[in-house]
């Protein structure tokens, strides 16, 4: 008994250490990315696996990550080791960069500011749009109710309120203070928070709350691929925002495990063919041309404004919207 | 006593005799019973394994032996298997000082080794972050030393000894001071060391009482989620426990697969009752047996 | 060894025979300090970076406040639920034999047993319109998911068997002499219910009822899944706490915490007090 409790220490000890110390004989990349990817990631990552494995013979691994976009972001800069970062807005991106972890100016590392894919944000509503719900100026009024993800914690939140922002801007002739007015009463209309998107969504469709869903393009498609084309409808906006969602290799990370061939094989590869093939397939809007012009018809046309035109850039809206303090903290107050 | 006389004589044929009656409150009673746990516990646990087979056998396989899934069940026993160990040489340790001995503070110290139970999972994850994230006061050393905590499987497994922290302590205490210490002195006087009193003495008369403990302790390890939901990456494939699992399953509508990880760890609690049952029949023999004759 | 040697220091303990205590005790303390002391103690030094106006200030915000009163409210009700019926459930299976009595009382274990996550999905599909019991309650215009009610009726689930098990053992070694002794003198089964069994076992089930409470104020897995995460109307305090993390906001998530550990802490108190109290012969009638 005595020796065989000294043996179970001793196991756990070394278990514990073992478990500690850094990578194991095959490679393997973490994505850390935003919430609504799961699908995405999941057939991109197999889809790499292949191509690297024909390049290189390697095998490598590849794992996910999926939570709200700046949680996401906080929780790289808190020490979780991702070789490879895919979040939702660009500024995201910076604030890990800003801590050191990623090289400064990795925008311009990959083509179209590191943005693969675009997409931006859509309406979804029950099947039939019962409260009738066509543009932005619907989301204030009192019998409607809107669900949408936590600025602090989600991009796509983030997205969502600009989208509302440039709204309210172009029809009040530029008015900052209708434009406030306006989104101040949006949020007065969502009753709960959610940190992510896919969180809101299942918000939205599993348990039935509000009427309607402000979310991205990509999740408001899978949600009805997903969930019956019986119980959903689009209904797309006059005006949106495009939204780029940024990937960037870890630098730190990547040096210290060796992994950098990959991890920046990884990025490139969502630019190739393939890799564009397989993000429009779901429904994220593709850069390369050829693949673009073959499922045009398969993403509705609408008017997009672009952060930089109407927000003076990511850094800018961060800090006057959604730093603590800023334009959300002000006008979102929870109620009874 | 007017009452009853009363009762007695206003209705001498009642329909409700004294005899009916208390038979009509033993099954009102019993009835009440069996249907609050029929609705609190049967109905929830043939609920999970009802939804985990919805789509048929072949769906509810398929969904065990996702390689993600797979990784869960074996991160899951994995941090079993540190913890439950750890926690009880712990616990052992901690009886034999205080159900033994008798010293001031004692109350103080089972209060205290008391405290996981009170602490909400959330908070007992939440402090790890704050000890071991990067932004905490070991951080920057940890990251120096290419040491992960946080985030990976060691903060895991720490997350999870916190919360199992008392359970076997729990058990053994108040069983040891029930069995007293006369045996031990006994054997004290005829010449044992301290190992052997404790090898040959306690031990036997406290292994039901220690593998009562081991029982919950696993049950928690394996089915703890607040905590390790604060401190894991949530990683597919990596970092990720059963229930994680099951929550991630959930909320990506894959509601079958997420009921058919739940339903393993459904099977584990059952057996975990059934194994519970057999050492509590054990344990009361044991009891009954350790009393000697006469003793307070 | 320092061991020994502390124990020059501690205030006088009656001699015993028995050898390891200091060792047993030193290593006690080592290793609860560590897993538990230390990790709770930057908790309260984390929020103590706060300052104390800002701590309050936190604390008596409207969602804050909401959210622990749904908690220990919450907590509240099904303790008392359980209170009541674990009376029952206990009274039932100690009094009484029906077939399979032995498997229902090991069956009452299962919310120890079950993880909180599988309870929280379970009840969910069950208490949601479309379940079993949801869809059953709903022409009655009840709704239990996504409701406060349905907070209530998961913390009834994790604190079940805390009054059964702290019931049984007493119900268990009750002398029946005083029972029968009731019956001659002329009571009614009512009469000797409350007037003999009910004090002597009051304790127990106070005790069991703070357990049982102590339990569901921090419960978080099965919570969430029924309880639609409202902020102010089913938003519970250990899911803001994970929130405001979530948003990285260190202190606040941590000066909720160290509230909660407060109260928590003196109810454990409580709790061993209690215990102490029923134990000890000469206080009961």
């Amino acid at each position: 008994m005595h020796r065989r409790e000294l043996l179970a220490l001793a196991a756990g000890a070394a278990a514990l250490g073992l478990l500690s110390a850094p990578a194991l004989a095959e490679t393997t990349l973490l994505n850390v990315s935003y919430d609504p990817t799961r699908e995405l990631y999941q057939d991109f990552n197999k889809a790499f696996i292949r191509h690297w494995k024909q390049e290189t013979g390697e095998t490598i691994a590849v794992r996910a990550s999926h939570g709200g976009s700046s949680k996401q972001a906080r929780s790289v800069i808190d020490g979780l080791e991702a070789d490879v970062v895919t979040l939702a807005l660009a500024y995201d991106v910076d604030a890990i960069a800003e801590r050191g972890l990623i090289a400064k100016d990795w925008l311009a590392r990959l083509p179209n500011n590191s943005a693969p894919y675009t997409s931006t944000v859509v309406f979804l509503v029950r099947k039939g749009n019962p409260k009738g719900i066509k543009d932005w100026s619907d989301l204030v009024r009192p019998d409607v109710k809107v669900i949408t993800p936590n600025p602090k914690t989600s991009g796509g939140a983030r997205w969502n309120y600009l989208a509302a922002w440039a709204y309210a801007l172009k029809r009040n002739g530029g008015s900052d203070a209708k434009a406030r007015d306006f989104v101040a009463a949006l949020y007065r209309n969502v009753p709960v928070l959610d940190s992510g998107a896919r969180g809101a969504t299942i918000t939205f469709v599993q348990r039935g709350l509000g009427d309607v869903l402000l979310a991205w393009e990509n999740e408001a498609f899978l949600a009805i691929n997903e969930l019956g084309r019986d119980k959903l409808d689009i209904v797309v906006p006059s005006l949106s925002i495009l939204a780029e969602p940024s990937v960037a290799v870890v630098d730190k990370v990547v040096d210290r495990k060796g992994s950098r061939k990959a991890a920046e094989a990884y990025v490139r590869f969502l630019y190739s063919p393939e890799g564009q093939e397989i993000a429009a397939r779901h429904f994220y809007r593709p850069r390369l041309d050829s693949v673009a012009a073959r499922y045009a018809d398969k993403f509705p046309k609408v008017a997009l404004v672009t952060i930089d035109d109407t927000f003076g850039g990511w850094q800018k809206a961060q800090k006057t919207h959604f730093a603590d303090g800023g334009v959300f903290d002000q006008i979102y107050k929870p109620s009874n | 006593m007017d009452s009853v006389t009363a009762f007695q004589y206003a209705e001498p044929e009642a329909f409700l005799s004294p005899r009916l009656r208390a038979a009509a409150v033993r099954w009102l009673l019993v009835g009440t019973a069996l249907a609050f746990l029929a609705l609190f516990l049967a109905l929830p646990l043939a609920a999970v394994f009802v939804e985990a087979l919805r789509q048929g056998f072949d769906a509810y396989l398929a969904a065990i032996v996702e390689p993600d899934a797979a990784a869960a069940i074996r991160l899951t026993v994995l941090v079993a298997a540190v913890a439950v160990p750890l926690n009880v040489v712990f616990g052992v340790i901690a009886a034999w000082a205080i159900a033994k001995f008798d010293f001031p503070g004692r109350s103080l110290l089972i209060t205290l080794i008391d405290l996981p139970f009170s602490v909400s999972p959330v908070i007992s994850g939440l402090v790890f972050v704050l000890l071991f994230g990067l932004q905490g006061w070991l951080g920057p050393w940890l990251q120096a030393h290419d040491v992960q905590i946080i985030f990976a499987v060691p903060g895991i497994v720490l997350a999870t000894v916190f919360v199992t922290f008392p359970f076997v302590a729990r058990e053994l205490i108040p069983l040891m001071q029930e069995q007293g210490t006369l045996e031990e002195e006994a054997a004290v006087v005829l010449g044992a060391g301290g190992w052997q009193v404790f090898r040959r003495v306690t031990l036997p008369n406290i292994k039901w009482g220690l593998l009562y403990g081991v029982l919950l302790c696993n049950a928690r390890a394996m089915g703890e989620f607040g905590a390790v939901s604060v401190v894991s990456g949530h990683i597919r494939g990596l970092t990720n426990t059963m229930p994680l699992h099951v929550e991630i399953l959930y909320n990506e509508y894959n509601f079958v697969a997420s009921f058919a990880v739940a339903s393993l760890l459904a099977l584990l609690a059952l057996v975990t009752l059934v194994a519970k049952s057999l050492v509590e029949w054990r344990l009361g023999e044991t009891r009954g047996a350790s009393q000697p004759d006469g003793a307070p | 060894m320092a061991a020994t040697a502390l124990l020059r220091y501690l205030p006088r303990r009656r001699p015993s025979v028995l050898p390891g205590f200091g060792l047993t005790l030193g290593l006690t303390v080592l290793w609860l300090s560590l897993i538990v002391l230390i990790p709770l103690a930057s908790l309260f030094l984390k929020s103590a970076t706060l300052g104390v106006d800002t701590f309050w200030a936190t604390i008596a915000a409207p969602r804050v406040v909401a959210a622990l009163r749904l908690s220990f409210g919450g907590a509240l009700a099904a303790a008392a639920i359980n209170a009541m019926l674990g009376l029952v459930v206990a009274w039932v299976l100690v009094r009484y034999s029906f077939p399979g009595r032995r498997v229902v009382d090991a069956f009452v274990d299962l919310p120890f047993a079950l993880p909180t996550a599988v309870a929280g999905i379970a009840l969910t599909s069950l208490y949601a319109e479309s379940g079993w019991v949801g869809g059953l309650l709903a022409p009655l215009g009840i709704k239990v998911a996504y409701t406060p009610l349905g907070v209530v009726v998961a913390l009834v689930f994790v604190g079940l068997p805390f009054v059964v098990r702290t019931v049984q053992p007493v119900l268990e070694d009750f002398e029946t002499e005083a029972e029968e002794a009731a019956t001659t003198l002329g009571a009614t089964r009512a009469q000797t219910f409350r007037r003999v069994i009910l004090p002597s076992i009051l304790p127990a089930v106070a005790t069991g009822f703070a357990l049982a409470f102590a339990r569901a104020v921090g419960e978080y897995g099965s919570v969430i899944f029924i309880a639609g995460n409202l902020p102010m109307k089913t938003e519970i305090a250990p899911l803001l706490i994970v929130t405001r993390l979530e948003e990285y906001a260190y202190a606040e998530a941590t000066a909720i915490a160290v509230a909660m550990l407060v109260a928590s802490f003196v109810l454990l108190l409580a709790i061993n007090l209690l215990q102490r109290w029923a134990r000890a012969p000469g206080t009961r009638h």
